[in-house]
């Protein structure tokens, strides 16, 4: 009879372990990297673990960067983006699932039909308009397109449509108004939807770089990812300063991340799922 | 209302319901659009019009100051004759030829991982799951510094297996490569949440069934898993093939389409003759081909997708 040999813990470990240290790994030598001198940084092989604290990218990168200021811009731009987004996407949610008025299906058809319509069309065209109507290098036109999005409209219209109807008409019933109901009865209920829209337009507002780039030119309008790019553009070696860019750049998303996991990963496998 | 009645008895009854109901239809359809109405007007305002318009701009030559002159078709056939452009589309589709399959399949795989009830789990899916907040552009920025030839991490790890230094993102022949590596280091997270959660959906009673007909491991994950997964692995194609054929954030803070310009992508290139360059016309028209392509080729994963559903299970 042979014996198996068995291993003492999972097989999966030896797959996952190397694949998660892959995928963390360069986000730790990014927070630690910053940390370090650049004659820490120039030395090869590179260090992990920084021998004292040092402060002189972060010190760097704020006086010779208005990074306060792109901070500053980018919770704006978010802000804006995700409180707009949460009021006229859950109404506009709410009108296409359950009232009834002209125009609704070809309304809707439309807003579906503009999913197809990629940023890189757009870009050209909404440059020009903007600059017509004068918010060109103005944060409004970093966040006038993420006013609202087909895709919150959609998500919403789904969980409004997954509701059960006699809620709501019991609130009719007992004379509340439309407005009323929706306010008090419906949006209550909505607030895991709610949570995905805000986390979707959170992580794509503040993560935006294409459209800023092209929007805006103003170095004091810039968000931190126009900001960093540019910063990088101009200074490629200075890698304790750009790991404090970035360090600034993903923390309040990372640290977002790891308190409310499961909110994050229900709002990316719902973009999966139904986007 | 009373006076109503009174001014006009015969056909009171009649001409108030009648009225009545104009009115609570006008009202439905107001209180309708207040609610739709300003996220539609958002959304189709910024994209139906804009589109159109690009449609226009792109049969001008016009850099956006001076009037612009029309050329008809001239600026397609243009660029199907452009050698940058012909590049920029290489370069784009083998990109995408690389990414999509490789993040799909590191995607399930990984998912299957992920779903076993093993210790430490939570930690490997917060492990792998963060990369994906991180932004495009900060991940570009990182992977200039992990993949620097001279003092990178990358070029560590390799000389520990005993490989020679690489140019990575400054090596002509590489670049294109890297990118793909990076591009899926930063949106496997999103195949493999999908797949998790499609996993997640089968029911187990499927899974139980073949286990008591005496199905082993693998033929359950050949004959109930792939084919439970197909739907989603049709959407995953789909998405990635759309995000790889749109790269551009990655590009700019990585290698700005270099070196010798063997990374510059179709987006890049747009971004280049619109906002570098101010040829606006010939920008517009390289967006709508590229938006056109893009429409096929999701089209033709969709048909393929659903051909094989129906042929081989």
């Amino acid at each position: 009879m042979t014996r198996r040999w068995k291993l003492p813990f999972s097989a999966w470990h030896l797959l996952l372990m190397p694949l998660a240290l892959i995928f963390v790994l360069p986000l730790v030598q990014m927070v630690l990297t910053s940390f370090m001198s650049t004659a820490e940084i120039n030395q090869f092989p590179p260090k992990l673990i920084p021998s004292s604290l040092h402060l002189e990218g972060y010190r760097a990168l704020l006086t010779q960067t208005p990074v306060i200021r792109w901070f500053g811009n980018t919770v704006l731009v978010s802000t804006v983006s995700v409180v707009s987004h949460l009021i006229l996407c859950s109404a506009a949610g709410y009108g296409f699932a359950r009232l009834k008025f002209a125009g609704r299906g070809l309304a809707f058809l439309v807003i579906i039909a503009t999913v197809m319509i990629p940023l890189q069309l757009l870009m050209i065209p909404t440059y020009l308009m903007f600059a017509r109507i004068g918010i060109v290098d103005t944060l409004a036109a970093a966040f006038v397109p993420w006013l609202a999005s087909a895709f919150g409209i959609f998500l919403m219209r789904q969980f409004f449509l997954s509701l059960p109807v006699e809620l709501e008409e019991a609130a009719l019933i007992d004379g509340c108004g439309t407005w009323r109901t929706f306010r008090s009865i419906v949006l209550p209920l909505a607030r895991p939807a709610l949570a995905t829209l805000a986390i979707f337009t959170l992580l794509s507002s503040w993560n935006d770089l294409l459209w800023p780039l092209v929007a805006i030119s103003d170095d004091s309008k810039f968000t931190l990812q126009v900001g960093l790019a540019n910063f990088q553009g101009t200074r490629r070696t200075e890698w304790a300063q750009l790991m404090a860019g970035n360090v600034i750049a993903t923390a309040p998303l990372i640290l977002a991340f790891l308190f409310a996991q499961k909110r994050f990963i229900a709002t990316m496998s719902f973009t999966g799922l139904k986007g | 209302m009373a006076v109503t009645f009174a001014v006009t008895p015969r056909t009171g009854s009649a001409a108030r319901s009648q009225r009545g109901r104009t009115r609570s239809r006008v009202r439905r359809n107001v209180t309708g659009w207040a609610f739709a109405g300003p996220a539609t007007a958002v959304v189709a305002g910024l994209s139906i019009f804009p589109a159109v318009w690009a449609f226009f701009i792109s049969r001008a030559k016009w850099n956006g100051i001076t009037p612009g002159v029309p050329v008809g078709w001239r600026n397609y056939e243009q660029l199907v004759r452009d050698p940058d452009m012909l590049a920029a589309a290489r370069h784009t589709l083998v990109l995408t030829a690389l990414f999509v399959p490789s993040s799909v399949v590191l995607g399930i795989v990984i998912a299957i991982a992920l779903n076993q009830r093993i210790r430490l789990i939570g930690f490997y899916r917060t492990c792998i799951f963060v990369p994906y907040v991180a932004s495009a552009a900060a991940t570009g920025i990182l992977a200039g510094f992990v993949f620097n030839p001279q003092f990178g991490a990358a070029n560590d790890v390799l000389r520990h297996l005993g490989i020679p230094a690489q140019q990575f993102l400054e090596g002509p022949h590489e670049a294109l490569y890297v990118v793909v590596l990076i591009a899926l280091w930063g949106e496997v997270g999103f195949t493999t949440v999908v797949y998790l959660a499609a996993l997640q959906d089968i029911p187990r009673e499927l899974v139980e069934a073949a286990v008591m007909d005496g199905a082993g491991r693998f033929r359950v994950f050949r004959h109930i898993t792939l084919p439970e997964l197909r739907p989603v692995t049709v959407f995953a194609a789909v998405w990635q093939t759309i995000t790889a054929m749109q790269l551009f954030d990655l590009i700019y803070t990585t290698t700005r389409g270099g070196p010798l310009n063997t990374t510059q992508t179709i987006v890049y290139y747009i971004y280049e003759l619109a906002f570098q360059t101010q040829r606006l016309g010939y920008g517009a028209a390289a967006a709508y081909l590229l938006f056109v392509v893009t429409l096929i080729l999701t089209l033709a994963v969709i048909w393929y997708g659903r051909r094989r559903g129906s042929e081989v299970f």
